[in-house]
């Protein structure tokens, strides 16, 4: 390995991340907007420009590699994951972002996704989910929503969807964030969180197809209702929600309910957010939540410390070396039974 | 090879109830049930002729089923070695011994066992309910079927329980198990080995059990005893030691060999092995043995699938490490669409094919050498692959290093084409020092100055290859089409056409790389054999035998398949007749044909087994009269 020279980062800026190559999203495109943030995000976080790496497979989501000038590898569908993880098993320092959408990482890649999750690949996952094919012009993704009309679905889709949130949580994600394409100064922050945290982060943002599903995520980002049909999550916090921070969610028995506050309901009575919870069960319970009969929740529903694949695997790489010196390959050959034959031994060869 | 020509009898040398003659090949076949150790048995007999300077080709076959059915055919394992006194390539056509356990092994191993060869079984397992699992209708030991065999029934089972039966500690079934040895103790007896070497095995393998440590060593004895106070095993065989190249030697299989030359290559270049890998027969065990070797900063990645298992390849590729995958012909098909990647990225990485019978899941455990074609060409667009193919169980260490070596200096993915009888059969290996083997010289850009991911080394049109972390030296690849030199994102026509033939031409540079076609045999004449991967052995040995009749023949085994040898067209000119044997239907001819517009007689098999040295020597002969 090359020894890289730590310049000071302080400097870099936004423009530092910016490449050469013309973005192509379609206009008004969520995806800008993230890339946005992302750009942002990066000078912020110390961390040397050479170190940063993005990796996707294919779908719209899978450009961003191009759009960002730092180390990337534009993959195949689904297998951005695979390639994630083999970099950070050699290459642990690294800041490895992968950049996935809903059918990338969910139908074709699903596999990789849970195993890389349950794994704790210390990478960073950003699912894109914008429930439909854009690509491929507007089929229905394993996110859209039952009886969703597509061109592949004209009389409506006739499957269960996916939770990405449940199956990230399911698969033992150590971080699982939601943020929303537009909600900048949120998406932001996840963003930041995601890079912070050691093992596999995994975020799902809320992004608009524009030509292809524009108004699916319109009760998280209209200005008039999104209030009340978005439950900020913040640590140690009990849950209110609602434009005029009335509402909350109460947990009754095993089920939450959403209560309006006053008339002898208080903030006392409320679930409070712990996202360093060892326990999933609250941010699965978290996950479930949605339209119609509760608010949306964004933000980070859990965050655990867990030892990540790389720490493990390069532990077991010392303990090894430790137990039996660092490796000669003189004596490996030597591992066997061996004999020794001298100039005169006997024999009748041809 | 494996007939007792050149039977010198040694006289002076018997004991005193024996006649001890020298001969000096012998092939010797264990078999029983999947559950008796067969495997362990025959693995015992061939480190103690090793150990004793003998030569040793062996063949493991054993069924796909961990436990088949007792008794049953289908679940016998089997385990072939071929002892000698010279230079061999293949484990015998034809065993000249057969130890049976049971009537099954017995039915499914008689059909290859030589026309007069002894037979030992073990007579109490001929029990009528044994006999009716294999299908026979009377005893074959007492009936009249073996006629022409010398038919030796022991009671191994008998034997061996009063043999052990004052040991304490342990159960009939675990000194049943025992039995094996008291086999393997006879068959020493029968060839003059020591039990020294199997007796050291038994105490270090046994060492926290030392009741079951005294119970195969008590087993292995009896065995041996027996042969020496029964009437019956009055003839003994002696191999003497051959006449080899000085030196340190150890038995090794094709697939230890991969791990060893993989591991190898990344000590003499002073990097990281990275090996990804889904569990597959006849793959597996380099994984195993890889795993047992972090201390070499080998890093084993059990992915969750093959393609995972590729991706991570080519992650740890990106990243600088020696990256290797290995996998058998199901594993490719899932491979194939990263493969492709690889050879897009251009990056350095080796995959490992163990060859196995197909289609689909087809033989696991059997031997075929039907992926060429696949590896060649199984990938949408124009992708081309180079591959090589180690030609005996030893090479594998050495091909292992070899494609590390032109991986790197082309900056591609490389193929190396092993098959399930090289991983899992074994040879002598005289040990090298690792100093003396090629270093491969590994250089990461780290100048920013005129940098561009795709800019080319003018004499192996190889791409830089770039550290993640390297300050200035940013770059982005990617599967889509792109332009040359900057590797930006490009659907032009002439881009497009231009990295095909360049990604071409690269790779075809490679011949450059690799050395001559060498000829065993006249330069030139009547036949040229050629072959490749582990038809080597039985090739080799039929050439000589042709030749030893006077016959113009000669043998070329290609172990660099694609770019071909530069001189490969030449050589096959200097010929009247070419044969190429190979185990599918012709996919090294059609090769040839097409690239060389020879044409070629065609040996093929494709039966899950290896070629027979008489099967080529008779096609040879057809050819050459």
């Amino acid at each position: 390995m090359t020894d890289t020279v730590q310049r000071p980062t302080a400097s870099l800026t936004r423009k530092d991340f910016v490449s050469n190559q013309e973005v192509r999203w379609c206009p008004g495109c969520g995806d800008y907007s993230i890339l946005a943030q992302m750009q942002k995000v990066l000078p912020e976080l110390g961390i040397p420009r050479e170190k940063i790496v993005f990796i996707s497979g294919i779908g719209c989501s899978s450009r961003f590699p191009y759009y960002m000038n730092t180390y990337g590898i534009h993959s195949i569908h689904g297998r951005a994951p695979t390639l994630a993880t083999g970099l950070a098993c050699v290459h642990p320092d690294l800041s490895i972002w992968v950049v996935t959408g809903d059918g990338d990482g969910l139908s074709i890649g699903g596999n990789h996704l849970l195993h890389c999750l349950r794994r704790n690949v210390d990478i960073n996952i950003l699912l894109f989910n914008n429930r439909i094919y854009g690509l491929t012009k507007g089929q229905y993704s394993p996110t859209s929503r039952p009886g969703h009309k597509t061109k592949s679905s004209p009389m409506g889709t006739i499957e269960q969807s996916f939770n990405s949130l449940s199956v990230a949580l399911g698969a033992e994600g150590t971080f699982v964030a939601r943020a929303v394409d537009v909600h900048t100064k949120q998406l932001a922050y996840v963003l930041k969180r995601a890079a912070e945290h050691k093992g596999t982060s995994f975020v799902e943002i809320c992004q608009t197809c524009i030509v292809f599903n524009p108004h699916e995520w319109d009760y998280v980002t209209d200005a008039d209702v999104k209030d009340d049909s978005t439950l900020m999550l913040e640590h140690g916090q009990p849950m209110i929600f609602g434009k005029n921070h009335d509402k909350g969610i109460r947990l009754n028995g095993l089920k939450p309910e959403v209560v309006s506050l006053g008339s002898g309901v208080t903030e006392a009575n409320l679930l409070v957010h712990d996202e360093f919870a060892e326990d999933p069960t609250l941010a699965h319970l978290l996950s479930r939540m949605g339209p119609p009969n509760f608010p949306t929740p964004v933000g980070i529903f859990r965050c655990v410390e867990k030892p990540t694949y790389s720490e493990l695997m390069l532990g077991q790489v010392e303990e090894m070396t430790r137990q039996r010196g660092a490796g000669d390959l003189v004596k490996l050959y030597r591992q066997a039974d061996i004999w020794v034959v001298n100039e005169a031994s006997e024999g009748n060869g041809r | 090879m494996s007939d007792l020509v050149g039977v010198v009898p040694s006289p002076g040398k018997q004991p005193v109830d024996s006649i001890l003659e020298e001969v000096d090949t012998v092939a010797v076949r264990f078999a029983g049930d999947s559950g008796d150790g067969m495997q362990l048995t025959g693995t015992q007999f061939t480190n103690a002729s090793a150990v004793l300077g003998n030569d040793v080709s062996t063949l493991p076959d054993f069924p796909a089923e961990i436990r088949a059915p007792a008794g049953t055919l289908a679940g016998v394992s089997g385990f072939q070695v071929s002892i000698s006194s010279h230079d061999i390539y293949t484990p015998g056509d034809a065993p000249q011994v057969l130890v049976a356990m049971n009537p099954a092994a017995l039915k499914a191993n008689l059909p290859d066992l030589e026309p007069e060869g002894t037979i030992i079984v073990n007579s109490d397992n001929f029990t009528p309910p044994n006999l009716k699992k294999a299908g026979y209708d009377s005893n074959p030991v007492e009936d009249d079927s073996l006629r022409g065999h010398q038919v030796i029934a022991v009671p191994i089972s008998t034997l061996n329980r009063n043999a052990l039966e004052d040991i304490e500690g342990l159960s009939n079934k675990e000194k049943d198990r025992c039995q094996n040895f008291f086999a393997l103790g006879l068959t020493f007896w029968m060839y003059d080995r020591t039990l020294d070497t199997t007796l050291k095995w038994i105490q270090e393998k046994f060492e926290r059990r030392p009741e079951v440590a005294e119970a195969n060593a008590r087993a292995l004895k009896a065995g041996y005893h027996y042969g020496e106070t029964t009437e019956a095993f009055r003839h003994r065989c002696r191999v003497p030691r051959m006449t080899v190249q000085p030196g340190t030697y150890r038995k090794l299989t094709g697939n230890e060999a991969m791990a060893l030359g993989l591991v190898t290559a990344a000590r003499r270049a002073g990097q990281t092995l990275f090996y990804g890998s889904y569990p597959i027969t006849p793959a597996s065990d380099i994984l195993h043995e890889l795993a047992a070797m972090k201390n070499f900063d080998v890093r084993t990645f059990q992915a969750e699938d093959e393609i995972a298992a590729m991706g991570a390849v080519i992650g740890a590729a990106f990243g600088g490490a020696f990256a290797v995958t290995g996998t058998s012909g199901p594993g490719i098909c899932l491979k194939s669409e990263a493969m492709n990647l690889a050879v897009a990225l251009e990056l350095p990485m080796v995959i490992i094919d163990v060859q196995r019978g197909g289609p689909s899941t087809g033989l696991p455990t059997k031997t075929e050498q039907t992926d060429l074609l696949q590896v060649m060409f199984g990938r949408n667009g124009e992708s081309p692959m180079p591959v090589l193919a180690p030609c005996a169980p030893a090479d594998c260490f050495t091909m292992a290093i070899e494609a590390f070596r032109l991986a790197v200096r082309a900056m591609h993915p490389v193929v190396v084409l092993s098959d399930g009888y090289l991983a899992n059969s074994s040879e002598p290996w005289r040990i090298p020092d690792p100093e003396e083997l090629p270093a491969i010289e590994v250089r990461h850009r780290t100048d920013p100055e005129g940098f561009f991911p795709y800019i080319r080394d003018e004499e192996t049109l190889a791409r830089p290859w770039v550290l993640p972390g390297t300050p200035g030296l940013e770059h982005r690849i990617g599967g889509l089409g792109k332009q040359d030199v900057t590797g930006y994102v490009s659907y032009d026509p002439q881009d497009h056409e231009h990295m095909v033939k360049i990604q071409a031409e690269k790779v075809a540079r490679l011949a450059n790389a690799i050395p001559e076609q060498p000829v065993f045999g006249p330069e030139k004449g009547d036949l040229l054999v050629v072959g490749w991967g582990s038809t080597f052995g039985a090739i080799r040995s039929a050439v000589m035998d042709a030749q030893s009749a006077g016959k113009s023949v000669a043998h070329a085994h290609i172990r660099y398949l694609n770019p071909f040898p530069r001189n490969l067209g030449e050589v096959l000119s200097r010929y009247r007749q070419v044969l190429v044997a190979e185990m599918n239907l012709g996919q090294l001819a059609m090769l040839l044909n097409v690239r060389y517009a020879r044409r070629v007689t065609q040996l093929n098999k494709v039966q899950g087994r290896p070629f027979k040295i008489a099967e080529i020597l008779r096609k040879i002969n057809e050819i050459v009269r």
